[in-house]
């Protein structure tokens, strides 16, 4: 066995002290549900870890119920800087068991342990202090003195990032004063029953977070119910549309996160080996579900195959298997639908031409995997170019020209993120000034934090998260007009004249 | 400074092969211009990410020998005597009196007027260049500064040869570097590898001293690795240990990085040795991991890998017991030198 066979280094479980059972979260306690009960399983091993209650139309009913309860008597009442001590709470507490959900992220998810304990845990507690700490200072968020709260806040969170997630949609929404009815994705929704307890713990108010768990149809009831004033939803651009006709005509505001297809551009100047590790964390970083993952590669021809070489190299180095062993880069993919749904787009692919190139890994016996994947010679109308594939698998498409590169990575439904590559700053600045996407990486790909505001382009959905644009998702100016320039800091700024793509870096 | 004139360098096998017949100081600056940059965050990220790695059991136990065994046990003191360095050899052929399985390290690292010393205390386990025993490696060349004339760092680095030393540790003129005279440097280490020639022909070993922590950017790394080559080192290596920082991981990644496009460039392996700071096996632990994961495995040998260090030892020794007796003992247990 040669070194880099490393011994296995598997975190332990045994600091998990889940119930076999859990039920919904519903004005501070755990109740049943009255749907029937299914189990969430680990995808890596199909082993089930529990049983979960599922939310039918009555328990949304109570569940908003307790919200809009909680909503008038308690917290749009309580001073915004005790608000924020029950954030700071929250987030201290979320770092105190970090462990532990990043144990139950990884067994639930499939995702790797080092990404869970590294990446997904401690950005949830820096998104907790972040927005604890705006909680008391709501009147600078643009919107004008005393911005009032919405009210009942329904949010339906997907199953890529589930702990991440929520935090993204309950720390803004408590933040401004909202309540909060939560519906974790069906296939993982044992840590948003961890955070429940967290915030048993942290003493919240009861009501002021509510979770029901369950499958779409739960969602479908929560974003469809007559008494929330905000829906949030992040996933598909199918569902998305979905709910923006259901809300479409009331008074409910919607913010949208839904689907990408990234371009990841790589120019002959790029610091090579950087911008190879930054593919590879583009499109490999949490097995590819990832919504702003840069799935595709748009590389300049004359560095194609060089680009590709050190890129297979590269990935010949990762290690997939069981997400629990601390040495492990590439998880399961989460559920067997999902795992159909990458085998099929990448038939596709292959039947259209395009060339294909697996990473040699173990595949395990149990458990839903698929393998890092590279498509080259593909071309912009190929199917693998256009549709999200959520999985470890890259597209990659040539460019000679700046204006070429532009023209490409814009050529897409989709406007979530992008990322550039090169070692010549005015480049950088010009790209960045005409891509379409709402999110710009430069030299780096996938970070986050919770200042910068996060959202979509076109049918990669409307609103921004993150940052002073993300309250702005969760109030309303209180009766004051806020300027023009205020109130669209969130929206997307219009496209450039197009004169100044002559502009553009030579 | 102006290259109206072309100016001629030493014909240096690989700098030829790659540049051509008539090299040239521009043609050589043109070539490591012409290399792509580095992305410091980028880097740094990418050696922290290196660092989660666990490393355990069966794994753990083959790393801490392969410290070991791959260590250059370093004394370079203004105070050394006699007799320090043959106790630092006698460490060297000894490192853990309660453990005879215990590997031996790969050689010890001396000023070159120390050499003759450590070939007399090494006696028959002196390997000579060979592959079994202990090398002798001596620091030359003005060691740590280089300020010296070009004669002189000649005349140091043949004297240590001379004596007896396998391995030559030579520094680059940082100061030439920094102003651009890219020449002054890659001609130096010729000169210095030609005083490395036996007179049987056979040459020294030259290790070729970068002082990273004195080129501060980068990409000055990266040059600076790139021409060390050209000229001719059989290894390249971080520090002197004078200077802090001395090695850091991301430097010794980027330069890894460097080896492994000159193997993928001409199939031809170039050692590489981090020097100074490295004290604690955690860290050992992450430098092996991270040459498996860039260069690949094959490079953790003696003849393509080493780790300069005094205090690492010592460390690695204490661990090793842990693992084989399941305690922890302390200072005490392990001998000093």
């Amino acid at each position: 066995m040669g070194f880099l066979e490393y011994a296995p280094a598997p975190e332990s479980a045994a600091i998990l002290n889940l119930k076999a059972e859990y039920g919904l979260f519903i004005d501070g306690e755990f109740v049943d549900g009255h749907g029937e009960v299914f189990d969430t399983i680990s995808p890596a091993t199909e082993k089930v870890i529990a049983r979960i209650a599922q939310a039918d139309g009555k328990d949304v009913d109570r569940a908003v119920a307790a919200a809009r309860r909680s909503y008038e008597k308690v917290w749009s009442r309580m001073s915004g800087s005790d608000r924020g001590k029950y954030l700071f709470r929250i987030a201290r507490l979320v770092q105190e068991r970090s462990r532990e959900l990043a144990v139950a992220e990884a067994l639930d998810n499939g995702k790797p342990i080092r990404e869970t304990r590294d990446v997904d845990v401690p950005l949830v507690a820096a998104w907790f202090f972040y927005y604890a700490g705006w909680a008391d200072k709501l009147e600078y968020a643009g919107l004008g003195p005393n911005p009032r709260a919405l009210g009942v806040a329904a949010q339906v969170i997907p199953w890529n990032f589930p702990l991440l997630m929520l935090a993204w949609k309950i720390a803004p929404a408590l933040a401004a004063g909202n309540t909060v009815v939560i519906k974790p994705a069906e296939t993982t929704s044992l840590t948003a029953m961890l955070f429940a307890e967290i915030l048993q713990q942290a003493e919240l108010p009861a009501g002021v977070v509510n979770i029901v768990t369950g499958p779409g149809a739960t969602g479908q009831a929560l974003v469809t119910h007559d008494d929330v004033n905000k829906v949030a939803f992040t996933g598909s651009t199918g569902v998305g549309r979905m709910i923006a006709r259901s809300v479409a005509g009331t008074s409910k505001k919607l913010t949208l996160e839904l689907g990408g297809k990234a371009a990841n551009i790589v120019f002959d100047d790029a610091p090579m080996d950087q911008a190879i590790e930054g593919i590879v964390n583009g499109i490999f970083f949490n097995q590819g579900h990832v919504c702003c993952a840069g799935s595709r590669l748009l590389v300049q021809e004359n560095v194609h195959d060089e680009v590709i070489d050190r890129l297979k190299q590269r990935l010949s180095t990762l290690r997939m298997g069981d997400p629990l062993d601390k040495n492990t880069d590439i998880g399961a993919i989460n559920s067997a639908a999902q795992l159909e749904r990458i085998r099929t787009l990448s038939d596709v692919g292959e039947e259209e031409g395009a060339e294909r190139w697996t990473a040699d890994c173990v595949i395990p016996d149990k458990g839903f995997w698929f393998a890092p994947t590279i498509f080259t010679q593909v071309s912009p109308a190929h199917r693998i170019a256009r549709e999200e594939i959520f999985g470890p698998v890259l597209s990659v498409i040539t460019f000679r020209t700046p204006a070429e590169a532009i023209a490409k990575a814009n050529n897409t439904p989709y406007g979530l993120s992008a990322g550039i590559w090169t070692e010549k700053g005015s480049r950088m600045l010009a790209l960045a000034d005409q891509l379409r996407a709402g999110v710009i990486w430069a030299n780096t790909f996938n970070r986050f934090d919770p200042s910068s505001p996060f959202g979509g382009y076109k049918e990669s959905g409307y609103g921004r998260e993150g940052g002073r644009h993300g309250l702005a998702a969760y109030l309303a100016s209180n009766g004051w007009d806020a300027p023009a320039a205020l109130s669209a800091a969130s929206a997307a700024p219009a496209k450039p004249a197009k004169k100044t793509r002559k502009a553009v870096a030579k | 400074m102006t290259l109206d004139h072309p100016v001629a360098l030493a014909p240096a096998d690989r700098a030829v092969q790659l540049l051509g017949g008539d090299l040239t100081e521009k043609a050589l600056r043109l070539h490591l211009d012409g290399l792509s940059g580095v992305d410091a965050v980028g880097l740094e990220q990418r050696a922290a990410g290196l660092s989660t790695r666990s490393i355990k059991t069966s794994s753990k136990a083959w790393a801490l020998d392969t410290i070991i065994r791959t260590c250059d046990l370093t004394s370079l003191e203004g105070a050394d005597t006699p007799g320090t360095i043959r106790s630092l050899v006698a460490k060297a052929v000894t490192p853990d009196a309660t453990d005879p399985e215990t590997p031996r390290v790969a050689a010890v690292c001396v000023y070159g007027d120390m050499v003759p010393y450590a070939v007399a205390a090494l006696g028959s386990l002196h390997a000579a260049g060979g592959e079994s025993g202990i090398q002798v490696a001596a620091v030359a060349t003005a060691f740590p500064s280089g300020r010296a004339s070009l004669a002189i760092k000649l005349a140091d680095t043949r004297e240590a040869v001379a004596a007896g030393a396998d391995e030559i540790d030579m520094v680059i003129d940082r100061g030439a570097f920094l102003a651009g005279s890219f020449g002054v440097v890659f001609d130096q280490i010729v000169a210095v590898k030609e005083a490395c020639r036996r007179t049987d022909g056979t040459y020294a070993h030259l290790k070729v001293i970068l002082e990273t922590g004195e080129l501060q950017t980068y990409d000055n790394v990266k040059r600076a690795s790139w021409l060390a080559i050209l000229a001719g080192a059989d290894f390249i290596k971080t520090s002197t240990g004078k200077v802090s920082p001395a090695a850091t991981l991301p430097v010794t990644l980027l330069m890894l990085e460097v080896i492994r496009d000159w193997h993928r460039l001409t199939g031809e392996k170039i050692g590489m040795k981090p020097a100074g700071g490295i004290r604690a096996s955690k860290d050992a632990v992450r430098y092996l991991v991270t040459v498996a994961e860039t260069v690949g495995e094959d490079w953790l040998t003696p003849q393509l890998w080493r780790f300069g260090a005094s205090s690492l030892l010592n460390d690695v020794l204490l661990q090793r017991q842990k693992l084989r007796t399941g305690h922890y003992s302390g200072p005490d247990y392990v001998t000093v030198n």
